[in-house]
């Protein structure tokens, strides 16, 4: 197994711990943050898939604009956390 | 195994929890959250799995670029349509019948 | 009693198609040597824009189409307007967003002519126009909108209606969206433009029709 394999194998462990840490971490705000993180190890994936133009694309739209969005909503339900 | 591999498993995994969390979780901003989950890992899925083999396919990398853009529209929708139902109606879960 | 059977036919889906994925033959029509076949008729050197622009340009059409449909329909949830006083913006975020906002213009230009070349192209400098619109917002240098005015209203089409002007033209020739040889790249280039800024005020009114401030902060 070579250092390729390795470092493709912590990002994608790294990938599904952060979705899971999102899916079931108690605070909001907290959850978004760590969807924010998904978003930015999925663009380092996309390098590694050789789609630079994907991961360009998803890093601005899917975990900036995405992680903007979800965040202005959550100011607007605040005092609702579940 | 190749790198296309690896990450097409790890795309099924996140598409297996993003159904999960959209059939269990209630709060709904958790379930766009989901929901993002889920379209995340199918674009893993589609242009890792081209790739096992190691040949890079520009189709699908096109495709998932137009998925990515329509998933954050759809998830801006939902969540206007979110916000509306708070303003409505103060909650943030859908209204649930009794479960045996 | 619910969420075991969710969870344990999740797991067995999760196992099973882990388990197909390893016993895969490879594919039967290799499309990667199709698309380096005709790259030279596309008009563009990068294999991903050609795909994207030429190849399968219907597809993006109707997208930019979804996306307007998308955002006529958050115009009609409605807006949610407050007049909650929020604590100002710190004048360092406001001169570093001063500062960036004409860099990320012209990444964004940049990433429009590159498409051609590398990666790049109309998706990824929208997205950054739309990014450079938001961070503007967020310090509070532009106001949210309100309601779109007529500049405004063409710049969410613009990109559409040249795409679909374009398709149209080449309709009256031949085929949907076939490109004759020596214009190709200059029309890729023209829709190109078209769709970046539509794309940019498009993804920044995501964003910016949503928000709650009465729009007489600036």
């Amino acid at each position: 197994m070579n250092m390729e394999t390795l470092f493709d194998l912590l990002l994608a462990f790294a990938m599904i711990w952060s979705a899971w840490r999102s899916l079931t971490v108690t605070r909001l705000d907290r959850a978004i943050v760590m969807f924010i993180v998904f978003g930015l190890l999925v663009a380092i994936a996309w390098v590694r898939l050789s789609a630079p133009d994907v991961g360009l694309a998803d890093a601005a739209i899917g975990a900036g604009l995405s992680g903007a969005l979800l965040l202005d909503a959550y100011g607007v339900f605040k005092r609702r956390e579940t | 195994m190749s790198s296309g591999l690896i990450f097409t498993n790890a795309g099924v995994i996140l598409f297996a929890m993003g159904i999960v969390g959209i059939i269990l979780i209630r709060h709904l901003l958790r379930r766009i959250l989901a929901f993002n989950f889920m379209g995340s890992g199918v674009f893993l899925v589609l242009v890792g799995l081209p790739q096992r083999d190691g040949v890079v396919d520009p189709v699908p990398q096109a495709m998932v670029l137009t998925g990515i853009v329509v998933t954050v529209a759809a998830t801006a929708l939902a969540l206007a349509l979110l916000r509306r139902y708070y303003v409505l109606t103060g909650k943030l879960e859908l209204p649930q019948d009794d479960e045996a | 009693m619910r969420r075991m059977f969710v969870i344990l036919g999740a797991t067995f889906f999760v196992a099973f198609l882990i388990g197909s994925l390893f016993e895969l033959e490879p594919a039967a029509v290799s499309l990667p040597t199709k698309v380096a076949d005709n790259m030279a008729v596309s008009g563009v050197e990068h294999p991903v824009t050609a795909v994207l622009l030429n190849f399968r340009g219907y597809d993006t059409l109707l997208e930019i189409a979804v996306l307007l449909s998308a955002l006529v329909v958050i115009l009609a949830a409605g807006i949610d307007t407050s007049t909650e006083v929020r604590p100002s913006v710190d004048p360092v975020v406001k001169t570093l967003a001063r500062l960036v906002a004409p860099v990320m213009a012209m990444v964004a230009i940049y990433l429009l002519w590159a498409g051609a070349f590398r990666p790049g192209g109309a998706f990824q400098a929208g997205a950054v126009l739309g990014a450079a619109a938001v961070l503007l917002h967020l310090s509070e240098l532009i106001a949210g909108w309100k309601s779109p005015k007529v500049m405004l209203r063409l710049g969410l089409i613009g990109g559409f209606l040249i795409f679909l002007a374009v398709a149209a033209a080449m309709l009256v020739h031949g085929a949907l969206l076939e490109y004759p040889l020596d214009w190709a790249g200059d029309l890729i280039l023209l829709i190109e433009s078209g769709l970046t800024i539509s794309l940019g005020l498009i993804l920044a009114g995501l964003f910016l029709f949503l928000t709650r401030d009465d729009g007489g902060r600036v």
